[in-house]
């Protein structure tokens, strides 16, 4: 089958692999229709993330038909369409019990302090992703659910990550009516929290970024105010200044490790690999939210230590709040967001790209060119 | 001090360019229909379920093959599931499976684990040269995709605050290939002398 490999950093090809094998009662074969590539691939992509090897496929974000299934599968067939959360959980540890799938224990044993993740190196567990033919599912009765008949495929393949993890960073804001909500990051991420923000009945919604065509997304998608960082000598006195000097009552980080905005810290933290990324949007959001309020950060890092201004987050009293989604937790809700009409995910889709050309499309959308927000990857045409 | 006095946070209230929610309601589809935090999908954080997830053990069965996959000591056994996409081979195993001997609060642990990646990377580039299919830069990297996806017009003239610093990706990038020719290139004089003498 081919599938995409990793072959260092700033490099991949589509290479001819073995068939992914049943290797566990519990797995699954799914035969990958479409995927995408997600904010989170380019860090490993751009070789931030400790223990990606050559040779590994990248790929959290796919739907597919199902192929082949272990002994112990009862909830799955071969020729069912199903939706893969970007989760690898077992359903069953202590954490899986309590709703924290993406914390679960059983699925990675190269790190304890993250769940696992398909396609995300080994420090998620080393589970080849689905930028590929065919990817192998763990606990086929666990993570994958069959795509309703009514859902759009493209949609389908949004909610295994972006659109959950959005909607799931505006609930870490805690939002309570009237809030103003500040996002930073508008890609995929922050797009879809702002236009969740709302949802759960932020007063003012405020997007930040320096790509103005992705601002304009923002605008016209999610509604919000938007502010373009590169315009001010200081975004974090904007802020303040646009909310009486008060500060936002919520912030969500949704840009992560590999924030721009402060060429020294670019340098030491995403090219010299010297500190684990470059927190600036979240030193921002510390910044910028009001004494008391959160930070929500769904913006992803790395293990390695980053400098975060924790003393300001003390001495404001603020709430921090994160973690990986756990995705399917989020489903029946945003599934009834919709049909009813108020989230139409693939409205922010701006490139379809065969398997066969994926190294461009990484190049594409790691350099942010032709105006990319959300790239999807055309694995096996239907 | 403006006209009409101090206001928040100088004051108690809070600020007054909120819309009211009908306002908001007119404006966006579905403004508030997750106002309430019990129709929030994740509160509360933890929900103790465990019926729900579809799982149908209490302990999974355990994936075969096990001895020799590397884990974190911070992990009191290995865990019944794991993936195997590039097991731990040559000198970047060796680095790598001395990494973990290492908890996963030191920095030995990842920085380690980093050296295993860039070892792994020139051992993979280096091996490719001799098989079927040695790395191509051009196509690996996609930079083709600049011409293809107007790569000049996307970054210049839009404020865009990323260009001071993608200069220095081609470095990072070729950086390895042009050390690795001239290691090959010196590797060969080096063959080439001996066999003349
Ligand atoms: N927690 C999770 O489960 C989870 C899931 C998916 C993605 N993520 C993370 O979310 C982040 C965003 O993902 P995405 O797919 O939207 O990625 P993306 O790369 O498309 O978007 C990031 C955006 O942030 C902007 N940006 C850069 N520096 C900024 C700054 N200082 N201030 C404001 N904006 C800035 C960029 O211009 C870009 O538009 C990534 O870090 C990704 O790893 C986390
Ligand atoms: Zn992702
Ligand atoms: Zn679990």
């Amino acid at each position: 089958m081919k599938a995409m490999v990793y072959r260092g950093p700033y490099k991949i090809r589509v290479e001819e692999k073995p068939m992914p094998r049943i290797e566990h009662p519990n797995d699954a074969i799914i035969k990958v229709t479409t995927a995408a590539i997600c904010g989170s691939d380019l860090h490993l992509y751009h070789g931030l993330m400790p223990d990606t090897r050559i040779g590994h496929t990248f790929g959290h974000e796919f739907i597919g038909v199902v192929e082949e299934v272990g002994p112990s599968v009862q909830n799955l067939k071969r020729g069912d369409r199903v939706m893969v959360p970007f989760n690898v959980y077992c359903g069953s540890c202590y954490y899986c019990a309590r709703g924290l799938y993406s914390n679960c224990h059983n699925v990675n044993p190269n790190a304890t302090a993250v769940g696992g993740i398909y396609g995300y190196s080994h420090t998620t567990g080393g589970y080849d992703g689905g930028q590929a033919e065919f990817v192998r599912v763990p606990f086929a009765d666990v993570g994958p659910t069959i795509i309703p008949d009514w859902m759009d495929s493209e949609d389908a393949v949004l909610l295994t990550d972006a659109l959950a993890t959005g909607y799931f960073g505006a609930q870490l804001g805690s939002i309570v009516e009237g809030d103003t909500v500040v996002v930073f990051g508008a890609g995929p991420v922050g797009l879809y929290a702002a236009k969740s923000s709302w949802l759960m009945g932020a007063g003012r919604v405020i997007v930040i970024d320096h790509l103005e065509y992705r601002l304009e997304k923002a605008r016209t998608f999610a509604q919000a105010e938007t502010f373009n960082f590169a315009e001010y000598d200081d975004i974090v006195v904007e802020m303040k200044r646009t909310t009486d000097f008060l500060g936002a009552d919520v912030v969500i980080d949704a840009v992560g490790a590999e924030a721009d905005g402060n060429f020294i810290q670019q340098v030491t933290g995403t090219k010299l690999k010297l500190q684990g990324g470059s927190p600036i949007a979240l030193n921002w959001a510390i910044d910028s939210v009001r004494k008391g309020g959160t930070v929500s950060v769904v913006g992803a890092y790395g293990p390695i230590f980053s400098a975060i201004k924790f003393g300001d987050a003390l001495n404001k009293g603020l709430t921090l709040r994160m973690n990986q989604t756990p995705v399917k937790r989020q489903w029946p809700r945003l599934f009834e967001h919709i049909q009813n009409g108020y989230l139409k995910p693939n409205d922010i889709v701006t490139h379809r790209i065969p398997l066969a050309d994926i190294a461009e499309g990484y190049h594409m959308f790691s350099a942010k060119l032709d105006n990319c927000i959300k790239p999807l990857i055309i694995a096996n045409p239907s | 001090m403006p006209e009409s006095g101090p206001s928040t946070p100088y004051v108690a209230n809070k600020p007054k360019d909120i819309p009211t929610a009908e306002a908001l309601r007119a404006r966006i589809p579905g403004w508030g229909v997750d106002l309430d935090r019990k129709d929030r999908p994740s509160y509360p954080r933890e929900v103790y379920d465990p019926g729900s997830t579809g799982a149908h053990w209490d302990y999974p069965e355990e994936q075969p093959h096990r001895e020799g996959r590397e884990r974190s000591i911070e992990h009191g056994q290995l865990t019944p599931v794991f993936g195997t996409s590039a097991p731990l081979h040559g000198v970047s195993g060796s680095i790598r499976r001395y990494a973990y001997r290492y908890g996963e609060g030191r920095a030995a642990h990842w920085l380690l684990l980093l050296l295993g990646d860039r070892v792994d990377a020139w051992g993979a580039h280096a091996a490719s040269f001799v098989s079927l299919r040695p790395d191509n830069p051009i196509t690996e990297t996609g930079v083709l995709a600049e011409g293809r996806r107007h790569g000049i017009a996307s970054r210049f003239g839009r404020k865009r605050v990323d260009v001071n610093h993608q200069w220095i990706d081609p470095i990072v990038v070729a950086g390895p290939w042009v050390a690795g020719a001239a290691g090959a290139f010196l590797g060969v004089r080096a063959i080439v002398r001996r066999g003349r003498r």
